[in-house]
């Protein structure tokens, strides 16, 4: 594969701007289908809360805020690596875009890590969904729906999270063998919408599950 | 063949566009922490729901380009949104109100429920 035009413009697109246009086009239409699926699962939240919002704000507080917190700043911050990883291969700097990448992804593992040991205190405790609840102490009826909600969100999440980080771990493959530069970089752009998406679902699940209450 | 920039039309945004963005996410973070330990009712879901309505509103703006990107992306994504809210709005007018007309099923199912069949004796 040389360097010139052919190597990246697919022989069906007039030209790369078209080519960008429609890849763009095609991962904000994933991305919709992305959000009407975990839409479901807020719909879950909303109408169990709405039939027992006691239960809901006593069973919350077993949730680590800190934690929680803790994992927004993280994804915050990878979203903000993954952007600018982007504005680096805009301005042709591989280097620093691989770097940025790479940054991006430990910090998806520190999400994971701390998601580790909030899954592992909840599952001593027995706070587990449906018939696997063994917790005594929740006041309220029904506290197993409460962490069937709580797994199940966060469950899905954490799938995209390790999705994400293997969809960057390619781009940021082809970044290191230097695929892209400021003329082509539409896969680091769509993983980063990706990433993105990722980063926007858990902004509204920690306020949802850790802080209303 | 170097003349040909195809990904001219996209805006390079200076550096401290993202940090001011990524800036004002860590503070509405620790604005929506902080505000959840006052108790102010109902109003503590309005508050955490506007402060993540902004922070998903800065990151598809700005980390997403929809504000510099071809509006059409922006339009896909508004869509969505409304029938995420027609899902959530028809789903709770039903369980809400269900009991007005059918009172046995106007609460969540408990006693039918498998998994209290199997804590029975």
């Amino acid at each position: 594969m040389s360097n010139t035009q052919a190597a990246y413009l697919a022989h069906h697109f007039s030209d790369a701007e078209q080519q960008r246009e429609s890849a763009k086009l095609g991962m904000w239409i994933f991305l919709v289908t992305e959000i009407l699926l975990f839409s479901g699962l807020f719909v879950f939240y909303a109408v169990f809360r709405a039939w027992n919002p006691d239960m809901f704000i006593n069973a919350h507080r077993f949730l680590d805020v800190r934690l929680g917190a803790l994992n927004t700043i993280v994804l915050i911050s990878s979203s903000l690596t993954v952007a600018l990883a982007i504005r680096s291969l805009q301005l042709n700097d591989q280097k620093n875009a691989g770097r940025l990448l790479l940054t991006t992804i430990l910090l998806a593992s520190v999400f994971l890590v701390v998601k580790y040991f909030e899954y592992s205190h909840k599952i001593h405790l027995g706070l587990l969904p449906g018939k696997y609840f063994s917790f005594q102490g929740i006041e309220g009826t029904n506290p197993h729906v409460f962490f069937s909600v709580y797994f199940v969100i966060t469950g899905l999440h954490g799938l995209h999270v390790i999705a994400g980080m293997l969809v960057i771990s390619w781009v940021l493959l082809r970044t290191w063998q230097g695929e892209f530069s400021s003329e082509y970089y539409t896969p680091v752009e769509n993983a980063g919408l990706y990433w993105h998406l990722v980063d926007l679902i858990w902004i509204f699940v920690f306020p949802l599950l850790y802080l209303v209450g | 063949m170097t003349q040909h920039n195809p990904q001219s039309t996209n805006h390079v945004l200076p550096l401290k566009v993202y940090f001011a963005v990524g800036a004002a996410l860590f503070v509405l973070t620790a604005i929506t922490v902080g505000v959840s330990f006052i108790q102010f009712g109902a109003f503590n879901m309005v508050i955490a729901l506007l402060i993540a309505a902004v922070k998903a509103t800065l990151v598809a703006l700005f980390f997403m380009h929809l504000f510099y990107d071809n509006k059409f992306f922006g339009a896909i994504l508004s869509i969505s949104l409304l029938f995420v809210a027609v899902f959530i709005i028809l789903t709770m007018y039903d369980t809400e109100k269900r009991a007005a007309i059918y009172q046995e099923k106007g609460g969540p199912i408990q006693k039918e429920a498998v998994i209290y069949q199997e804590k029975a004796p």
